[in-house]
Formats: structure tokens, sequence, C-alpha cells
């Protein structure tokens, strides 16, 4: 069993020098590093860290896109014993300070100017940053007129280190021998929503745990393809694009440059692939939109086609039995549209594509597994190398997050929260054993601070974060991030707040979608004067009656939700805005303000009143404030008695 | 056969001078000495006389109407002047022709876009090379041996355009597909694409908006530095043209009011009162 990441580049190289191990697009052609340059480069760079004075123990901060060398630098400072701690390209200069400081940075890798700017800036301007020693950069773009110390370009940095080798020829040997696989291998700091960003280390060990796992389960080899453009200090990147390439030995693709991504995508025709929600919705928007725009033989064909591909793609997919017919007319819709749809998506040839990081909407979710691309789900959090569940092939249900992954235990505790023991572990947070001991327990748990539950099968569902978490009077458990994501799928409804914490029952606020909404009224023939107008029609009340209704029949069958059904709602007449406090900048519910604010609201809801008014003080965007008033009526929604595993 | 990547240096973008030697006097590039234009009985330019130095960035302001791009065009020898000399090099011209022009090494941008809107961005810069290519239409036109390897030397360069003008997402695109900013930036390319020692450029950033200007202003300097290329530009933006150039002409109803550092124009009292006046009107 290998044990450290070093080793592994070293017996790829050796076994299979001349297969592809990097591709970057440059200058409008595909440029490939085998595994033998790919080692050697690495090895240049270790090198060059060393004769620069990198010591073992010390970290080395790396900034920029997704880049052959950027990947190599990881490999590099693993190598000289040292450890890669990644940073996210896009951070502003002020909000790279803090891990710069924290991880006591003296050896920086910049991919370019824009980056370079920041390192330089935060060394002249922050008495804490001034130990940032040496900076080595790998576009020479901008650069050439800088004179400041210490900087060095990836060329230089790899020449001084083969010079250097000449006269210690044993030092880079010596080194990558000495790493263990309890060593840490990569400080990736969380993002920080609540306090100050934690640097999570991770070992080798756990990494090589997590991505072996996954490449078994999938058959992840030598042949497989993957495009690299999500942010290096991420830690699906880091599982996705480095340590799984190294243990399967498949090939990564950095692309040209982040707005080229998705071309790149098709001209790599990637046979694994990893997106976040919102770009595989953003795929299904523009077929959507281009599909309106063509002509009514081709609307009538992709209809006709996609009704088929939603009765019988998802059972083909996960070879359920399928009757000839039906097979025939799946293949004919194929040869037809779901080909050259996969075709221009550039998801042709994939075996496996994951999203996670996100709830996926159910329409989404199935469109792309109806079309023939294995869409899975997993879950994992930096902590745990994004290495928990994952859905197995032909086992993938659309609510959960699939079974606990190999190595990996779970154990839901009396709250629900979710925790985890096992391969992927984190060893500490860096610096903070305080912080680390409040998340590991005394047997080893990781309490991961999600709310989840175990269904039948040994899936895991995740509803909530565990601190929201409720319980109604009959103490059923309450998840309102659950039930208002299930509402917010739906595209009429914006926004959604849930109530039912220590109530009989769950009641709700909704914002209807302006868009979706007004869209609908014009086709309705429905006149229309302004927001709070619309919000009040008994016709719009009545479509989002049907929205919750069909929530709570979904909810019905779900074991453990049945007593969460939406017993009553209320549209409410103005949108919720982070200027009036009622969502944070990042677009979350502040539930327990919203309560306070609308009181006489939520006591409607529950007090049985059928109409209410009220006036609300709004903040608009150039500081001035107003009132909106409106009288609301509290509607009454359709609920089903609990039904058994009807999924 | 000869490895097409060891072809000539023109394959490669030039390497800047070496400034490191802090030369007390850049050498003088261009010399417009005496230039009067007139159509008909209208005088667009009245003894003008100005000099551009190696590696500076050169910028002609002035009112609307006050001659900048008749000034451009004599340069460029899209127009005859009817007295004065423009010296290049030290070689001196009573009136140059723009094929003339562009072999000494000057190319020039549009202040109304001159773009192939049906080709691609690709193909639009590619034609930036035709001064360069030395194979006829007929083996152009057949694509083989020599005329193949001259086109993939010519690509390279290209290609290094793009990377520099981060239009890579828009290669392929027909450039009339493509907003009006990243037009600009392909007309840019494309006289880049020549290789020029001068880059005349008229009104870079008109018409767009401050997230273009800036952009824009980012090349025009990256040019300048890492290609080492001498720029000449008009521009209306005061803000642009004081902060990105190392010297300033002003010209108003096609007579030079003010010539010096930014500071040095600012100050100039002729120069507030033509600006006002152009203003108020």
């Amino acid at each position: 069993m290998t044990s450290t990441f070093p080793e592994l580049l070293n017996q790829h190289a050796e076994a299979r020098p001349y297969a592809p191990a990097v591709r970057e697009k440059e200058y409008g052609i595909w440029q490939t590093w085998n595994w033998r340059q790919a080692a050697e480069e690495v090895r240049a760079m270790a090198s060059g860290l060393m004769s620069l004075g990198f010591a073992p123990g010390e970290n080395l901060a790396i900034v920029g896109d997704n880049r052959p060398h950027l990947y190599f630098c990881f490999l590099a400072a693993q190598s000289a014993r040292g450890v890669p701690v990644p940073l996210y390209q896009d951070s502003a200069a002020a909000e790279m300070a803090f891990v710069l400081q924290d991880a006591s940075i003296r050896f920086a890798f910049a991919e370019n100017q824009e980056q370079v700017d920041k390192l330089l800036e935060l060394r002249a301007t922050v008495a804490e940053l001034r130990g940032i020693e040496h900076i080595v950069y790998d576009d020479p773009r901008g650069l050439r007129a800088y004179r400041q110390d210490g900087l060095i370009s990836i060329q230089d940095l790899m020449a001084a280190g083969r010079a250097w080798e000449r006269t210690h020829p044993e030092a880079y040997l010596a080194a990558a021998s000495q790493v263990t696989a309890d060593d840490v291998s990569v400080i990736l700091y969380t993002s920080g929503t609540t306090g100050k960003p934690k640097g999570v280390c991770q070992t080798h060990r756990s990494f090589i745990a997590a991505a072996q796992g996954s490449v078994d389960t999938d058959a992840l080899g030598p042949k497989d393809n993957v495009i690299c453009y999500l942010p290096p200090a991420w830690v699906g990147d880091h599982l996705f694009s480095l340590a799984q390439w190294l243990v399967a030995g498949f090939t990564i693709n950095c692309p040209e440059s982040p707005g080229t991504a998705a071309i790149d995508l098709r001209e790599i025709g990637p046979t694994y692939y990893f997106a976040p929600p919102r770009v595989f919705e953003a795929m299904l928007t523009s077929i959507s939109i281009r599909m309106e725009d063509a002509a009514r033989p081709k609307r009538w064909l992709y209809a006709r086609c996609m009704a088929q591909a939603r009765r019988v793609g998802a059972d083909i997919l996960d070879g359920r039995p399928v009757g000839v017919l039906q097979r025939l007319l799946y293949g004919a819709g194929d040869l037809l549209v779901y080909g050259p749809l996969r075709n221009v998506l550039g998801l042709s040839r994939v075996r496996v594509a994951y999203t996670a990081g996100a709830a996926i909407g159910p329409d989404l979710f199935r469109f792309f597994r109806s079309i023939g691309v294995n869409l899975k789900q997993f879950y994992g959090q930096t902590e745990t190398c994004a290495y928990v569940c994952l859905q197995k092939n032909g086992r993938v249900k659309l609510h959960t997050v699939g079974e606990p992954a190999p190595g990996i235990e779970i154990r839901i505790a009396d709250n629900g929260e979710v925790l985890v023991r096992g391969v992927s572990v984190l060893k500490e947070y860096y610096k903070r054993p305080d912080a680390t001991a409040e998340v590991i327990d005394a047997e080893g748990f990781f309490h991961t601070g999600d709310a989840g539950v175990m269904d039948d099968d040994g899936h895991l569902r995740i509803i909530d974060r565990a601190k929201d978490v409720g319980r109604l009077t009959d103490g059923a458990l309450f998840a309102p991030n659950y039930l208002e994501n299930k509402l917010k799928f739906f595209p009429q409804i914006k926004e959604a707040v849930c109530f039912g914490n220590g109530r009989a029952e769950v009641c709700a606020f909704v914002n209807i979608d302006l868009d979706a909404v007004g869209n609908w009224a014009e086709r309705q023939g429905l006149p229309y004067a302004g927001y709070v107008d619309l919000a009040g029609k008994p016709e719009v009340l009545e479509l989002i009656a049907q929205c919750v209704s069909q929530v709570n029949a979904d909810l019905a069958a779900e074991p453990g939700m049945e007593a969460t059904q939406v017993a009553r709602f209320l549209v409410l007449h103005k949108e919720l805005d982070p200027d009036d406090d009622e969502l944070t900048r990042t677009r979350k519910v502040r539930r327990g303000f919203i309560a306070d604010k609308y009181r006489v609201l939520v006591d409607a809801l529950y007090s049985g009143e059928r109409r209410q008014y009220i006036e609300t003080l709004v903040k608009f965007e150039d500081g001035r404030t107003g009132t909106v008033s409106a009288t609301l009526a509290v509607v009454d929604a359709q609920t089903f008695a609990p039904l058994k595993s009807a999924a | 056969m000869k490895n097409m990547l060891a072809e000539p240096p023109s394959v490669h973008l030039r390497p800047v001078p070496s400034s490191d030697a802090a030369a007390p006097a850049p050498e003088v590039v261009l010399d417009v000495r005496n230039i009067s234009l007139s159509f008909g009985g209208v005088k667009a330019l009245t003894d003008i006389s100005f000099d551009v130095r190696e590696h500076e960035v050169r910028a002609i302001i002035g009112p609307n109407g006050a001659g900048k791009s008749s000034m451009l065009n004599c340069i460029n020898g899209v127009y005859q002047p009817q007295q004065g000399q423009i010296t290049f090099r030290g070689q001196t011209f009573t009136h140059m022709n723009s094929r003339q022009v562009a072999e000494m090494g000057v190319a020039r941008t549009f202040q109304n876009l001159a773009l192939f809107k049906g080709m691609s961005v690709l193909d639009n810069i590619m034609t930036g090379r035709n001064l360069r290519m030395k194979r006829n239409l007929l083996w152009q036109a057949l694509r083989v041996g020599p005329a193949a390897r001259e086109e993939a030397a010519h690509r390279e360069v290209v290609e290094k355009i793009i990377d520099f003008l981060e239009i890579q997402a828009w290669r392929k695109t027909p450039v009339g597909q493509l907003s009006y900013g990243l037009q600009k930036r392909v007309d840019l390319g494309r006289a880049l694409a020549m290789q020029p020692q001068v880059l005349l450029l008229d009104e870079p950033m008109a018409g767009m908006n401050v997230e273009e200007k800036q952009d824009m202003c980012r090349f025009i300097l990256d040019v300048n530095e890492e290609f080492g290329t001498t720029i000449v530009l008009i521009e209306h933006d005061m803000g642009v043209v004081m902060d990105i150039s190392d010297r300033v002409v002003v010209l108003d109803y096609g007579r030079k009011i003010g010539d010096g550092t930014p500071s040095e124009v600012r100050a100039n009292e002729e120069v507030v009162r033509a600006y006002l006046g152009g203003a108020v009107s």
C-alpha cells in the first residue's frame, strides 16, 4: 500500500513514464506533460524550494487558477517535507491576510501578476506579513519590471533546483523518502462563515484512503479524463484533481482560462466530471432557452423524446428491467436528441458525474439521469476530505446522498446530528486544539453539524444544519431548511420561511418570484399593479397552494417527515431583503429575526385568523425608508396521510 | 526541413529593450515638423510639430474637430499634408503611403471599428499578419508544404496575442456577435499582429463602460511594457489620458496649444480654456 503522494507520483513516473499526466490548453493547443516530465518538474521545484531554505514542516501558500505548475507545487511542497496551503484565488488581499499569518507563511506560489500584487501589497502593509520572503510566480506577464525582493519565476526556481541538485544529489530523495503517511499532506482552510477560518489538517493517509475509496467505487483508472476548473483551495478539487489523480493515475486537464471552461469541456470530453448544482442548472437553462427558440418540428421532437426519457431513462441507466419496445424508443431518442444533447454539453463520454455542495432540484437531477448522464451525489466536508457518503451505481436515490463510503462509519446523534468516524476524518485544526476537541468526541466521531436521517436502505439524507433543527410538540423532527428548500425548488417561490419549533404544526411564509409568477400572470391574462398586488391575488394564492400541497405530498411519503407537512401559509406582501436584515448577505433567511418582525403574521397563522393587516417599514437602496401595507390572507394547505414507502 | 519553431525571430513577440540602464534621453522615434493640412478652404492642421520618443505613451488630445484624427491620418499616410515633414527613425518623408508606413512598423486601430464582422476573432487577427506572409495567394490557397508551415508560425504569433488580450473564449466567434468593448480588443489584437514598433490608437476607449475602459488601459500599458511598443493615442477621456500617458499634445482648431507631461498640460491655461469652451458648446 502506497502511503504518500510523492511516492505515488514517482510510481507513476516509473511504471508509465510516457502516459499523459496533465494537459493544459495554451496558445490554442493542448500541451501535455507525461508522468516522467511531471515528476521531473516536481523534483526540480522541490529542490528549488530547498535551495532557498524551505524547511521540513514549513507551509507553502499556493494561490491561483488551475494550472499544471500549481498542482506540481502541491507535490513539490510535500516532497520537501512541507505542507501546501492553498488559498482561494478570488479572495481580496485582506481576506488572505488571516490565513497567511495563521500558517506563518514564508514561501508562496502565485499564479500570475494579480496574485503577486496581492501578496506584495500584504507584505508591504501588514506588519505580521513581513515574513513572506519568497514569492514564486508562474505566468511572467506584467511582472517583467518588478524588482521586489524574493520574487522568482517558476522557471528560475526549477533551474535553481536543478543546479542545486548537482551539488546536493541526495537531498531530494532523502527528503521525499522521509515523508510518512501520517504527515500532514495539506491544510485546507474552511471558508469561515462563522468566525475566523480554521485550517483543516489532513494527512496523506486520509486523503489517499478517501481517493482510493471513491476510485474503487466508480472503477476509475488511467484511461479516465478529468477537467479541473474548480478552486484548488476547495476540498472537492483537492480530492478530484489531486488525490484521485495520483491514486487512479488518470489525466487531469486544465482549461485555457476560467472563461473557456465550457469550450474546453467539449474539447476534452471528460469521462469523470464533477460540478456543483449551479453548473448543471446553467446547462439545463441554456438548453431550455435554445429549445424555446427552435422551430416547431424540433420542439415537438424534443418534447416527445424527453417524455420518453423521463419514462425509462433512469431505469435503463440503473440497469432495471425495461421492455423491448420502450428500449427501442429510448434508443431512437438517444440517436436523435439525447446523444447530440450530451455532445453539445461536452458530456458525451462521461461515465460518472457527481454533484454536491448544495441541494439539487429533483427535476434537474432527473433530467440529466434521463438523458443518460450518470449523475450522482456525494456528501462530505473539508474535515472529512469530502468523503463520507456516495451514491453507488444502480443505487441512486434522489433525496439521499448515498450510502456510507468504504471505511466510513456513520452514527446519527439524538439531536439528529450526523457523526462520522473513519479513514477520512481530519487530524486536527491547525494550532487550534480547542476547536479540534469541540468537533471530535472521545470515541473519535467527528461532529458534522449537519442533521440527517438514515433511511431503511441505509442511505443518508441530509436535512438541515443541526443547530436549526427543532421539534414539534409531538416530538417529530422539524427541519426548517429542508422544508424551505423543497418549497424553493418551485420556480414560483423565491423564498420561504417555515415555523414549527415547539409548535403543534408547521406554518410558512412564502415570497413569490416576481419574474416567474409575473410571467405566469401575463400568460393567464391576469392584470396586476405591482408586487404587493400580485402577491395578494386569489389566483396566485391558489397557484402557491398547489406548490405547497405537492411538497406536502412528498413529505407524506418520507418516513420521519410526515408530521412536518405545511398546515397553513401566507404569501408575504414584500420581498425579504438583506437591506432590511431579513436575509444575510449570502441570502440565507434569518428565521428568528423574521419571526420577531412579523410577529402579528406568525400569530395569525397559529390563531386561526383568516386575514391579517400588516404595515412594514422598508429601506430603499438609496437609504430612504417607506412603508408597505397590505391585508394578507391565511391559506390552508392540503395535507396528506402518511404513505408507507411510496418512493 | 527546418523546424517551424526555429523560424525567424518574427515568430516571437518582440522583447523589451533593456531599460535597466536608465538611459538619459530616449531616442526620438517619430518627429513631426510643421505639418499643415487643409481640405479646400478648411484648415485642418496648422503648423503642427511634436515628437514621439522610444517606448513612451504619447497622447494627442483636444476638443471635437481639433484635428486629432487628421494628425494620426497624416502619420499613417492616409492623408498627405500640404506642408511639413515626418521623420521616422531618421528617415524623412514629405508624404507617406499607408503600405510603406505599415512596412516600417507602424500599426493603428480605428475610431469606428473596421473589422470583418463575419469572420472569426482568430481570422480577423490573422489578417494583421498579411504583410508578413511571404507565400503567394496560390500557395496559401493550397495550404501545403511551406505555406502550411508559414501559416502555423503566424498562427502561433496570433495565439500569443489572443492569450495576451484574454479573448480565448471567443477565438472562433464571429466578430459581429461580440460586444463593442470586445470588438475594440480584437481591433487592438489585429494591430498587434503586425508586431509594430509604433502603435497608433484612435480613441481606443470611445463608447466603453468604466470596466471596459479599465481593461483597455491595462492592455495598453501592458503592450507598452511587455512588447516595448511606442504608443500614440487619441483619447477623449481626460482621466484616462492623464493616468496612462507620459506626454500629451493638445490641439485646438488645428493648432497646437500645449505639449508636455500630464501635470504641465493640466496647468496650461489655454488648454483649460479650450476644454471649457468646448464643453459649453
